[in-house]
């Protein structure tokens, strides 16, 4: 990929404008026990628009974010929301302001319905009794007015991911929020759900609303936002309109030319073999996968795109024994197998890189150390019992080999970034030692930095003769990783392209969108 | 990244200094629970003086707090996999019992034990699969299991007391003294040391940890949950049994009363040790310390003349308090 344009100035746009400009913030430091983390970083939102926040891990997207939601305090600068200077002490002021994070992890109650959720402690009254009818009635109008068909009395358990970030975003409206953040808001949805919630931001956009975006997901960006800024280092480097930039641009302003290689095709030290390792035939699942067949040979990496709900998933459940196989044969290394549980998956030479890696990936409340060993405790016993040594040896080398960012083994691995936790998921099954290594969405809402490493452990790991099957929406990846992409819609593979035959990323998501 | 040098970790890494192992201790572990026995300990020194620091006093502890001991370290396992079990007092209720008849019938010590033994291991098994299978709560499961085997306790000997007149069961299993130690404390710290190794140097314990801090991921590594989940409350039925062939022992007897009570003082004793009620972490010293820590609370408590109704209210004060601390620290640590 070629740079079509170069990044705007790094001037960031001056403030006060007049009534346009919503919030302005000036000058804006903050410090961690003497670390600088944000250095005069200047910001501007106007009225009605939706600006995007783009920064690696570490960056200080979130801490500029915290500051302005109230949750942290400045060292100094200034925040005006519409043009009153404002110093939020709580994320309770920022509310009253009008200021709302829409979280990542969603914070409404499962088991309340709808209405209840929305205006949970800040129910109308009656006297002393809950005006339900009232509630329910408002609720309504809200939902009505986000393009939203369902009923308030509905218990938001019973949502999807999406209609629950909507409730939550109505909530936020309830409380009349001018400015909405909202963090990675794309991560855990459907496409569809995705498309609904661009449907209401332009919605919310016509009432006036302003968003500040943080996503790592750059095509959505360009789609939905006005304005880019882009943290590097606690400082904004770029502050352009988003129709002038496109994804390369704001790439090269977050990592300033230092990593962004990772996205680029490089061609393979030891090409694939012609040898197959696996061979699926005519696999059927369930009613989502209805009839696949692919091969993927030693030292391939098969790229498997598809939209979300397309099977892709249940594809690497079954090659790793957790879904039943309802017919088709599956054979790896020349030999038929049908694997009932994960034990015979594992001990075949499969691993799986589960797509959520917080709750199927770690145990987050143990430490670096535990969650790296615990696929191969068989390997490390000396006698009966697991051996410290051959323990604190494995762990220590794959820290080093995978470039795990930690203060050391024994460190709880919550506290590590995304990145860092994800090379850990990674490094437990390298472990291991497999044959082919299923990768479900690897480098979902994970830094660049880090995508570009995982990306070089990948290629490594394929370069020693193994095989790699990688499911990932970000179709830029599948470019820069894989020898050959297989394209599943409806159930079934609808193509099989060759690296070199996939010219750009257009070609990629017309193939998949089918 | 691919030419990436694989380096060697130097030896220093692997073999941490003796202060480094010690902080990362410290930063790994609840030390309310060792304070508050040193701390305890003390006061009671003050108070009671030489009737409660003679070696005969002390010894007593020790004796009186094993079977609570030694259904801790199993409890850990339990707790640590996200289960917990109500029903470890009634097995050994009817397990004492069981014991006592087989001897009264054959005079077959291996025996008794073997049956005793394979009762409570059953037990638990059952505990397991209704949960794993049948996909009941532990919670529920053993609330139920607890009513069943107390009532089978009191129904194989319409309630009778049966008296075990072998003198080598007790004194190996209850009265007896090594080298001037009970050997009751000799058991407990058998069991102690055995669940020790198993819950941190071997398979079965670092399994059962993932399973309780976070199953799904446990099952994605590749382990079998349900068989784990079996086996951890097969073990707390095993362990339970042992208790109950001990109190079976010292007081040369089965007795379906045996046991009441000691599952909540059983929790209480391994969350008090520094394990969390959600799971995923387990400390089998803390849970031993956190037994006798109460065993000599009640002693001390008896010692000063406190009524019955005193005492009860004491032990529940001091157990609410210590969680309390423990749980501040625990906070404390994590946000560090």
């Amino acid at each position: 990929m070629s740079h079509g344009k170069t990044p705007a100035s790094a001037e960031p746009t001056a403030g006060g404008q007049g009534t346009t400009d919503l919030l302005v913030m000036r000058d804006i430091c903050k410090s961690f026990s003497g670390v600088p983390v944000l250095k005069d970083v200047n910001f501007t939102l106007r009225r009605g628009e939706v600006h995007a926040l783009v920064g690696g891990n570490g960056a200080g997207k979130s801490t500029l974010m915290k500051i302005f939601t109230g949750v942290y305090t400045k060292d100094s600068g200034t925040v005006c929301v519409d043009g009153q200077e404002v110093h939020f002490k709580s994320y309770d002021d920022a509310s009253q302001a009008g200021v709302r994070m829409i979280f990542q992890e969603l914070s409404l109650v499962p088991t309340l319905t709808i209405y209840e959720n929305i205006f949970l402690n800040n129910e109308s009254l009656k006297g002393l009794a809950l005006d339900r009818k009232e509630m329910r009635q408002m609720a309504g109008e809200l939902l009505k007015s986000l393009g939203l068909d369902i009923s308030p009395r509905e218990l938001v358990s019973s949502l999807p991911v999406g209609y629950q970030q909507m409730v939550e975003i109505a909530k936020a409206l309830s409380m009349n929020a001018k400015i909405l953040v909202l963090d990675e808001p794309t991560a855990s949805l459907t496409d569809a759900e995705v498309g609904m919630l661009f449907a209401t931001m332009e919605r919310l956009k016509a009432k006036g609303v302003s968003m500040v975006y943080i996503s790592h997901r750059m095509s959505e960006i360009l789609q939905v936002t006005d304005t880019v800024s882009v943290l590097r280092n606690g400082q904004v480097v770029l502050t352009a309109p988003t129709d002038q930039l496109d994804i390369p641009a704001i790439v090269h302003a977050m990592l300033g030319g230092s990593a962004e290689k990772s996205f680029e095709w490089v061609p393979r030290i030891h090409p694939p073999s012609d040898q197959l390792m696996l061979n699926v035939q005519n696999l059927q699942l369930n009613s989502i996968v209805k009839d696949v067949t692919f091969q993927v040979r030693k030292g391939e990496i098969l790229g498997i795109a598809g939209l979300m709900g397309s099977g892709r998933t249940e594809i690497l459940k079954a090659l790793f024994g957790m879904e039943k196989v309802k017919s088709g044969q599956i054979s790896l290394d020349g030999q038929p197998v049908n694997f009932r549980n994960v034990q015979q998956a594992v001990r075949a030479g499969m691993a799986l890189v589960p797509e959520d890696r917080r709750r199927e990936g770690l145990v987050l409340g143990h430490t670096v150390k535990a969650n790296t060993i615990v696929t191969v405790l068989d390997q490390l016993l000396g006698g009966w019992m697991i051996s410290e040594k051959k323990s604190n040896q494995l762990v220590n080398d794959k820290v080093a080999e995978l470039n795990v960012k930690t203060d050391g083994i024994n460190k709880t691995i919550s506290l590590l970034s995304g990145g860092n936790q994800q090379k850990v998921v990674i490094a437990k099954w390298l472990a291991a030692n497999p044959k082919v290594l299923l990768l479900d969405e690897p480098t979902a809402g994970i830094d660049i930095e880090a995508k570009g490493e995982i990306t070089a452990i990948i290629r490594d790991f394929a370069d020693r003769g193994n095989s790699v099957v990688l499911v990932s929406s970000e179709l830029v990846e599948l470019m820069a990783v894989c020898d050959r992409v297989i394209v599943l819609h409806d159930g079934v593979v609808t193509q099989n392209l060759d690296r070199h035959n996939i010219e750009s990323e257009e070609v990629l998501q017309n193939a998949i969108q089918g | 990244m691919q030419s990436k040098v694989k380096q060697r970790v130097p030896e220093s890494v692997l073999r941490p200094s003796l202060g480094d192992q010690v902080r990362a201790w410290l930063a790994h572990n609840n030390i309310i629970v060792y304070v508050a026995f040193i701390a305890v300990f003390i006061l009671f020194s003050i108070l009671l003086g030489s009737n409660f620091t003679s070696v005969n006093n002390v010894l007593n502890i020790a004796r009186q707090t094993a079977m609570i001991s030694i259904m801790a370290v199993a409890m850990t396992f339990v707790i640590g996999s996200g289960q917990i079990d109500l029903s470890i007092g009634s097995i050994a209720a009817l397990s004492s019992l069981v014991a006592a008849l087989i001897l009264r019938d054959t005079g077959n010590i291996l025996l008794a034990l073997a049956c005793a033994l394979v009762l409570g291991a059953g037990i638990g098994l059952v505990n397991g699969l209704l949960n794993t299978k049948a996909g009941i709560p532990s919670f529920l499961t053993t609330l139920g299991m607890m009513g069943v085997i107390r009532g089978f306790a009191m129904w194989i000997t319409n309630t009778a007391a049966v008296p075990i007149q072998n003198s080598t069961f007790n004194t190996i299993f209850g009265i007896g003294n090594v080298g001037g130690l009970p050997v009751l404390l000799l058991w407990t710290v058998v069991f102690a040391v055995v669940g020790y190794l198993l819950l941190n140097r071997m398979r079965f314990g670092r399994h059962t940890l993932a399973v309780g801090g976070n199953e799904s991921a446990a099952r994605f590594s590749g382990i079998n949950t349900q068989s784990i989940k079996i086996r951890v409350m097969m073990m707390s039925g095993l362990f339970a049994a042992i208790a109950g062939v001990m109190y079976a022992a010292r007081m040369q007897s089965g007795r379906w009363t045996f046991g009441e009570g000691d599952e909540l003082s059983v929790i209480a004793a391994v969350i008090l040790g520094g394990t969390s009620m959600a799971g995923g972490n387990g400390t089998i010293i803390g849970a031993v310390v956190g037994s006798m820590l109460m065993g000599m609370i009640n002693n001390g408590l008896v010692l000063g003349g406190l009524s019955v109704a005193q005492q009860t209210i004491i032990r529940g004060a001091i157990i609410i308090l210590a969680t309390a601390i423990a749980n501040r620290s625990n906070a404390k640590r994590q946000a560090s």
